[in-house]
C-alpha cells in the first residue's frame, strides 16, 4: 500500500503524519508512510489545502487532520 | 516558541476549520456571494471551498467538508443551490445567508457594488462571531 502525507511541514502536517503512523501500526499494516513536502508535487494532487492524505494514489481527505477512526477507514478502503 | 507555518492549512487562527461555499451563480447576487467568499478568505475568516467538487461528489472534497467545524453556505437567491448541493452530499450547514434576503435584488448586472459584498461579509462575520 502506498500512503502519502502531503504538507510542507507545519503543525497539522506533522500531526497527520503521526496519526497515520499510529493507524498503520494499529492495523498491523506493512506500509511505508511517505511525507511529501515539495509544493509542486503537492499541487499535483489537486488539494485545496494541506495537510492531505493520499492512499494508493487517491486523495482521501485534505485541509484537516481526520479522526483516528476515519484514518483507519480510509486505509481499510484500500486494503 | 510558536512553530512557524509555511503551508496552506492556516495554523494560526484556524481558518481551515471554517469552509465557505458560495453558490457563485450567474447573476449579481450569485457573484456577490462568490465575492463575499473571496473577501472572507482573504481576511482569513475562513477558506473558500469548491462547491462544484461537492456537487460532483468528489470523495476527498466531501470528506474534507464533513470534518469542518463550521460550514458557511452563501446563496444568491431563494433557489438555494449551495444549500441543496451541500445537503445532497450530506454536509451539514452551520451558517447560512441568502443575498436576496439582505435587501439586495437579483438582476443580471455583474458590476458588483462593494457595499453589497461588504453587507454579506458583515452578516457572515456576525453569524460566526468574528468581528
Amino acid at each position: 500500500m502506498d500512503i502519502k502525507v502531503l504538507g510542507p511541514g507545519c503543525k497539522k502536517c506533522k500531526e497527520l503524519e503521526k496519526a497515520v503512523h499510529k493507524a498503520v501500526d494499529e492495523i498491523g499494516l506493512d506500509a511505508a508512510v511517505e511525507k511529501v513536502e515539495d509544493m509542486d508535487k503537492i499541487t499535483g494532487y489537486n488539494v485545496l489545502m494541506t495537510p492531505g492524505l493520499v492512499i494508493n494514489g487517491k486523495v482521501k481527505v485534505f485541509g484537516r487532520v481526520p479522526k483516528h477512526k476515519d484514518i483507519i477507514r480510509y486505509i481499510k478502503e484500500e486494503m | 516558541m510558536a512553530e512557524s507555518c509555511t503551508c496552506s492549512c492556516s495554523c494560526g487562527r484556524d481558518a481551515s476549520e471554517i469552509l465557505i461555499f458560495p453558490c457563485s451563480g450567474a447573476s449579481n447576487v450569485g457573484q456577490i456571494a462568490n465575492q463575499a467568499g473571496v473577501e472572507l478568505t482573504k481576511a482569513v475568516v475562513g477558506k473558500m471551498f469548491c462547491l462544484a467538487g461537492i456537487g460532483a461528489h468528489v470523495g476527498s472534497f466531501v470528506e474534507s467538508a464533513k470534518g469542518a467545524k463550521r460550514i458557511v453556505a452563501i446563496d444568491g437567491c431563494p433557489v438555494q443551490c449551495a444549500k441543496k448541493t451541500l445537503e445532497h452530499a450530506g454536509v451539514t450547514i452551520t451558517d447560512y445567508v441568502v443575498v436576496t434576503e439582505e435587501g439586495i435584488d437579483k438582476n443580471r448586472n455583474l458590476n458588483l457594488a462593494a457595499e453589497d459584498v461588504n453587507k454579506i461579509c458583515t452578516k457572515i462575520r456576525a453569524s460566526l462571531g468574528i468581528s
